[in-house]
């Protein structure tokens, strides 16, 4: 019988996966976009388990609007993306510093 | 019995396509595990009663948001070689915290707290249950106010996607027409008297 905390552990697993990636990819914004987005998808694993086993549906509801803010902060950062990258040619983490005191 | 082996392999899967975003060499390769990886979050989904949210993760997620991620990773030339430099340089911080965070969460998660005897003996709903009509029951009447600023949020980055990606061309030759339709006889004629 697979049980609430099942869900939870991937989910777990997910987040840490996110996290991890963060750190390791310091070089790619976009795939630094794409930890972001994995991170979200663990929050929402979790939203829809504990929805269905506490049987309310006010989970579902707020992976809505997980899923609504993750996209619109994907088109804004790609879009910043596209922006930076005609200026300065590259979207590497370490070129950025150009607003370091 | 079958409802615990179909669990694990899309547990497992979805667990493996994250940590192929992670690893992937390409950043491509990277989308399209995100791709795989959402897939398997939404069969997981449909497992727990949730079809709208499966049908819009696949829809929502990879139908648009992983092909605009596409779109961007093959319209920016990314420089394959220099992205893999200090990547070990990180791994030992990075690595720590997100392994102490992980003993965290699943100690806590698989410490008994959320499986009493409510939760566990909560089933499957039938199939006369639409998940859609019931989502839309909740969402346009308890949650009408939070629906709405959703959509203004999507409008606003919509409009600022479009702002801070539009750029003025000014080596362009194109026809502005109302300046031509506006034009009069003294913009463009002048009259020369000439010698005779």
């Amino acid at each position: 019988m697979i049980g609430l905390s099942d869900y939870l552990v991937v989910a777990a697993c997910l987040f840490s996966l996110g996290v991890v990636g963060l750190f390791l990819n310091r070089k790619n914004v976009i795939t630094i976009l794409m930890c972001v987005e994995l991170i979200l998808l663990a929050v929402n694993i979790n939203f829809v388990a504990f929805s269905h086993y506490m049987q309310d549906l006010g989970g579902q509801i707020f992976v809505f609007f997980v899923l609504t803010i993750a996209a619109s902060e994907v088109a804004v950062g790609l879009a910043i993306l596209v922006a930076y990258y005609r200026t300065r040619r590259s979207i590497e983490v370490e070129d950025m510093n150009s607003l370091q005191g | 019995m079958i409802e615990a082996f179909f669990f694990y392999v899309f547990a497992a899967m979805t667990v493996l396509a994250g940590a192929g975003v992670v690893l992937a060499r390409n950043t491509m390769y990277s989308v399209m595990w995100l791709i795989f990886c959402f897939f398997n979050a939404a069969a997981l989904f449909f497992m727990l009663d949730a079809e709208f949210l499966g049908i819009i993760l696949i829809l929502v997620y990879v139908g648009a948001v992983m092909v605009l991620f596409m779109f961007v990773v093959m319209m920016l030339e990314v420089n394959k070689a220099r992205l893999r430099e200090g990547f070990l340089q990180y791994l030992p911080t990075g690595g720590m915290i997100a392994l102490m965070l992980l003993i965290e969460l699943i100690g806590a998660s698989s410490s008994g707290v959320f499986d009493n005897e409510k939760v566990a003996a909560v089933g499957h709903l039938g199939a006369e249950v639409n998940n859609t009509v019931e989502i839309g029951k909740v969402l346009y009447t308890q949650y009408l106010l939070s629906f709405e600023i959703a959509a203004v949020i999507l409008l606003i980055a919509l409009v600022g996607a479009i702002v801070l990606t539009l750029r003025s061309r000014d080596d362009v030759k194109y026809q502005n027409i109302s300046k031509q339709v506006n034009v009069r006889k003294e913009d463009r004629m002048k009259t020369v008297k000439v010698k005779s």
